[in-house]
């Protein structure tokens, strides 16, 4: 690999790494726990990845080194099985999203479901999954003014993100349609059906 | 008793109580759910833990053991059975069948009592903590009501019933603790970063000089400050990144916001400090309308495996 990843403390117990590209956020969410002791949260995001450790404890001295040593190894992540998420498009702002990107309706939908994603990281909210890999010219600013609710369900699309809400809440991105998934649910194992690092593929159903 | 009109939310344990008025608002609280960021599910837990933790030992309970946090104005309750509770955190002015109830020291309740928890006079969050711990059901392995995730077990509500669960330890070893004077405004210790760099060259300067006045906009998941405007070097936006409770994150308004125990687990707005574990109590107990400072922490050598990260 090339660039060390640049280390920044995040509190006592915290430190936010930064690192290039998603491959190794991927790899070090996957193997973090193994490798370093006593860690509370392990917490992916755009680029970089969060680590916590326990209540009391510090993170290691040496912890550069490790990282490097995590990150050059030659093992690499399994790769995770792709998910298949039905979907309809039928969202209030195809063609919103369709005149600032300079397109037709018809041309975002078959742009939008082109791609194949993968989950770059989940935050925001239980569950809510940033999906990464979508058409560079498909990428919308997000709404001026947010939704004060947006349905459990809807397929929605902001700047290089698409996501599913995984619940009802407040929203500034566009609504494109609807997934027909359970994204969070409590009561399965795992509780978040789109996990970090997984393949997506969102399949047109009517 | 009926446990089928109990709100759903307890199986088994004794009746301990019956809710007459919940408070302004009233929550279960442990200490939260760490380990679940990844699902976007922030630790949550008592927003004071000092205090939380205190509450359960002074009554001989593991420290974790579920028990209530209340906003300003508390709950209350009627007891149908006898109980050993304890009030910790907020000062309040709580009365038991009219007796008053000092903070922090144990008391015995009699079945049939009504123990009215009162409004705070200092501080925001007060802990009321029985012998035996509540009985509530656990998601992801707390009790906690996340305000942000929506999960946990639900707000208090008048006519709630609360049952008693079999979480005491041996006999309390004290039978009173010190009552913790807050300060009229309190400097609270950061650690400064991680994204200091993403703000203008005096930023860091007028975050620990300044006083920040806290503004009506405190809940759990934080409490929006107002003070010196923390200007952003430039006019670039942030890609969403972990984040840790303490954080102080700064909109491009400049006005920071500080992140309290049902924080989102990650954001978009750069953290330019956070406020060290130690601290986080006396934050969480900042009310609308008071001042705070901030302060870089100094502390001596720490163990031999603390970090000085580049």
């Amino acid at each position: 690999m090339g660039r060390p990843p640049v280390l920044r403390p995040a509190g006592e117990r915290g430190v936010l790494v930064e690192l290039l590209g998603n491959a190794s956020v991927r790899k070090l969410v996957v193997v973090a726990r193994e490798r370093l002791a006593g860690l509370e949260d392990v917490v992916a995001g755009h680029e970089t990845v969060l680590l916590t450790w326990e209540e009391g404890r510090r993170p290691p001295h040496d912890l550069a080194a490790r990282l490097g040593q995590i990150l050059g190894s030659a093992s690499t992540v399994a790769e995770t099985a792709t998910v298949e998420v039905p979907v309809t498009y039928d969202g209030p702002d195809v063609h919103a999203v369709a005149e600032v990107c300079a397109m037709s309706p018809e041309e975002v939908v078959r742009r939008h479901q082109a791609a194949t994603y993968e989950v770059g990281f989940i935050g925001f909210a239980p569950g809510f999954a940033y999906l990464l890999g979508g058409d560079p010219a498909l990428r919308p600013p997000r709404l001026a003014s947010p939704r004060q609710q947006v349905p459990a369900g809807s397929l929605a699309i902001a700047g290089e993100y698409s996501a599913v809400y995984p619940a009802d809440s407040p929203g500034g991105w566009n609504l494109i349609g609807r997934a027909h998934i359970q994204a969070f649910d409590l009561s399965r194992e795992p509780q978040a059906l789109l996990q970090t690092g997984a393949r997506v593929r969102l399949v047109e159903s009517t | 008793m009926n446990t089928l009109e109990s709100v759903g939310r307890l199986v088994g344990g004794d009746l301990l109580a019956t809710i007459l008025d919940a408070g302004a608002r009233t929550t279960f609280q442990d200490l939260g759910r760490p380990g679940h960021s990844h699902l976007g599910v922030s630790p949550s837990g008592a927003a004071d833990r000092a205090s939380f933790k205190l509450g359960n030992r002074l009554v001989g309970n593991a420290e974790d053991a579920p028990a209530l946090e209340t906003t300003l104005r508390g709950p209350t309750l009627r007891f149908a059975r006898a109980a050993t509770v304890v009030l910790t955190g907020a000062r309040v002015d709580a009365t038991l069948d009219g007796r008053p109830v000092a903070m922090n020291s144990p008391v015995a309740v009699r079945p049939g009592e009504v123990l009215a928890v009162g409004t705070a006079s200092s501080g925001l969050r007060s802990y009321l903590a029985v012998r035996g711990g509540l009985l509530a059901d656990r998601t992801l392995g707390s009790v906690s009501h996340d305000e942000l995730a929506g999960i946990g077990t639900p707000v208090l509500a008048a006519g709630d019933r609360l049952r008693l669960d079999d979480l005491a330890l041996a006999a309390p070893a004290v039978d009173v603790a010190p009552v913790r004077t807050l300060a009229k405004a309190p400097t609270l210790r950061v650690v400064i970063g991680p994204r200091d760099d993403w703000f203008a060259p005096d930023a860091v300067t007028a975050l620990l000089t300044e006083p920040f006045a806290v503004t009506a906009s405190v809940n759990r998941i934080g409490a929006r400050l107002r003070g010196p405007t923390i200007l952003h070097r430039e006019d670039a936006e942030l890609r969403s990144e972990g984040v840790v409770a303490g954080s102080l994150q700064v909109p491009a308004s400049g006005d920071p916001i500080l992140l309290l125990a049902d924080h989102p687990t990650t954001g978009g707005y750069p953290v330019i400090a956070v406020v060290i574990d130690d601290d986080l109590a006396i934050a969480a107990q900042l009310r609308p309308g008071e001042r705070v400072r901030f302060a870089e922490v100094s502390r001596p050598p720490g163990p031999p495996d603390t970090a000085r990260l580049p």
